[in-house]
């Protein structure tokens, strides 16, 4: 690492003021302390001694996604090969194809998000913000395989400008900024986003792919797609014969857990998904709060709409719960998104609130609305809206609570 | 009138002058006062409505400052905003006849909000307070600012919109076609829908407050 360091110091003059990079120092600053340990001291006041600042939070959230992205990677080229009826793929030749298509939307996503994250730190003369480290990578897994480059560009554009710059920057965004991106292509982009086309490479032309053609009958819809259509099949039915109609899809309840379904890069894991939140629990950066909390929310509300639906298991409400909590991405959205620090709440018992509402309102918006079967983006974004003022009156309770103990204890004495 | 008497300043002083330019920059009603947001969402999807509808209110916000500023001193104080709410009406069933007379298709694009620049606030809020206060030919220097920078931000939002939600302007397409068939762009739904016009307008003020330096109290 020593020759590293003394490049960076031969570089340090130019960048720092009067020298001829004196614009681009947010840059400099950026690549230094990610790399090295800051040579900037606190000058006066007390503060707190931690060798965790915010950089290495973000970080410690990127090695959490890493394997959701990595079997991401994986389950792109599987799903490939499998619609062209290969039934068993090589390992390697799934990763590479899939790599072929995710690894240019993680490069997008960065490059963009970096150039807009640089443009402000210049004119606001302040350092580059670390969240976009977390952004960058969150906005491709939770976009389809099949989406457009410029696409994936308008999205992270638009998360990182509307979704956290114009409220001041990292720390200050009502909504996290990697959902606001996926909104935006969402709704300004629904052909590439939803229905059954977007979730599975088929076209035969780059590297890696397999000769021939599709397999008869083939659909890439996910499983809650599946689960939406109107159908006067029971709801259970529909999703195994799904699978064996087509010869190559089985949404039983481990495929799913394991993510071998069609769906979003990252989110069709939830097995990574629960890896990444031990990581997450160990370091103490996620809140486990939010977690359980959505868990619980998402358990209740399931339970009570199969209870509701027991007379007509042809609809979506029937999707027994074990199933819901493994389907799309509800677990993705609660390990990674839900608990953004910034725009979760912060009080103790806030956070279980604020968790189970995500949960209960994921489920609601999936099955009640066949419209968006991905209610958890809807979920968490809504819920976003809501976490100050669940923390104000979590605030005033606990006030009034202490304040009517004080007049007690007074009135004893 | 009496005020023939009392015009001893220029047509176009320094005064007037402000009074005219005020609300595009310093005192714009959309954009700093936020006043009629409703009309500026709902016709704002393509540029050929939205800029009838600016037309239809700069005529409207002269017209009715004109009328009560000359009248303004027979106005019992108590029932001001009955007549207020008379001559506005006035001028805007005039408005909505002659488009159904003359531009059927708009009118009917418009539907309702043409009648509803009854309520929209920018009317009501400079007949409150500049005309009741203010001689004729200030009160129509100040009707024509607002109306006009009202009618100017509508098109830029109305401008944005058509060309990102459908690719056109004026219905003629500007996007090329060959963008859509080999690069496979697409227009943006967002835009068709009214949280476009919010986040364009939001992106129009954050620029105009950035420009002019204006902070919120």
């Amino acid at each position: 690492m020593k020759f590293l360091q003394d490049i960076f110091d031969k570089m340090r003059p130019d960048f720092e003021k009067g020298g001829k990079f004196e614009k681009l120092y947010p840059l400099f600053e950026a690549k230094e302390t990610f790399t090295f340990v800051t040579c900037d001291r606190t000058k006066s006041g007390a503060h707190i001694r931690d060798a965790l600042d915010t950089k290495r939070l973000m970080s410690t959230v990127i090695v959490a996604l890493i394997p959701c992205m990595l079997f991401g990677i994986y389950n792109v080229g599987y799903q490939h090969f499998r619609a062209y009826g290969v039934a068993d793929p090589v390992l390697m030749q799934c990763v590479i194809k899939g790599a072929w298509h995710v690894m240019p939307i993680i490069i997008v996503s960065y490059a963009v998000g970096g150039i807009w994250e640089l443009i402000f730190a210049v004119t606001r003369k302040h350092e580059i913000n670390e969240g976009f480290l977390v952004t960058g990578l969150l906005v491709p897994l939770t976009l389809p395989p099949t989406i457009p480059l410029w696409m994936v560009a308008a999205g992270v554009s638009f998360g990182v400008v509307i979704g956290k710059e114009v409220f001041g920057g990292t720390g200050m965004n009502v909504f996290n900024p990697a959902l606001t991106a996926r909104a935006f292509i969402f709704f300004a982009y629904p052909a590439a986003i939803s229905g059954d086309k977007c979730w599975r490479v088929v076209e035969n032309t780059t590297f890696g792919a397999v000769g021939g053609t599709v397999v008869d009958g083939f659909s890439g819809a996910t499983p809650l797609l599946v689960a939406s259509t109107t159908d006067t099949m029971a709801v259970t039915e529909r999703l195994t014969g799904f699978g064996q109609a087509t010869g190559y899809a089985d949404f039983s309840w481990t495929q799913s857990f394991v993510g071998l379904v069609p769906g979003s890069i990252g989110e069709t894991s939830a097995l990574c998904c629960l890896i990444g939140a031990a990581i997450l629990l160990i370091t103490g950066i996620g809140s486990a709060r939010i977690m359980i909390g959505g868990l619980v929310g998402a358990v209740c509300m399931a339970a009570l709409l199969n209870a509701v639906s027991i007379k007509d298991p042809t609809s979506m409400l029937a999707i027994p719960v074990k199933q819901q909590l493994v389907y799309g991405g509800f677990m993705f959205g609660l390990v990674y998104m839900a608990t953004d620090p910034v725009s979760a709440t912060q009080t103790a018992v806030g956070k279980w609130i604020y968790g189970f509402l995500i949960g209960t309102l994921a489920i609601l918006i999936r099955t009640i609305n066949p419209a968006y079967p991905e209610g958890m983006m809807l979920a968490i974004l809504f819920m976003n809206a809501f976490a100050p003022l669940i923390d104000h009156f979590v605030i005033a309770a606990h006030m009034k609570k202490r304040m009517r103990r004080s007049r007690e204890s007074q009135a004893y004495a | 009138m009496a005020d023939a008497t009392e015009t001893a300043e220029p047509l176009l002083s320094a005064k007037n002058r402000k009074t005219f330019k005020d609300p595009f920059m310093v005192n714009n009603p959309i954009t700093l006062q936020v006043l009629g947001i409703c009309s500026a969402l709902a016709v704002t999807a393509q540029l050929k409505p939205s800029l009838v509808m600016g037309i239809a209110v700069v005529f409207v916000v002269a017209g009715a400052n004109v009328t009560i500023s000359v009248i303004r001193k027979f106005i019992p104080v108590r029932v001001r905003i009955i007549v207020e709410m008379t001559v506005v009406a006035t001028l805007v069933i005039l408005v909505d006849q002659v488009l159904r007379a003359y531009a059927f298709e708009v009118s009917k694009q418009l539907s309702l909000f043409v009648g509803l620049i009854i309520t929209n606030c920018i009317v009501l809020g400079r007949l409150e307070a500049f005309a009741m206060g203010n001689k004729v030919w200030p009160s129509f220097l100040d009707g024509l600012g607002n109306g006009l920078s009202y009618a100017a931000v509508i098109a830029i939002v109305g401008f944005c919109r058509e060309v990102m939600g459908f690719g056109q302007v004026f219905g003629f397409r500007v996007v090329p076609q060959a963008l859509y068939d080999n690069l496979g762009y697409t227009n943006n739904g967002l835009m068709v829908l009214a949280p476009g016009a919010f986040i364009i307008l939001g992106l129009l003020i954050w620029v105009q407050r950035t420009v002019s330096g204006h902070v919120e109290d």
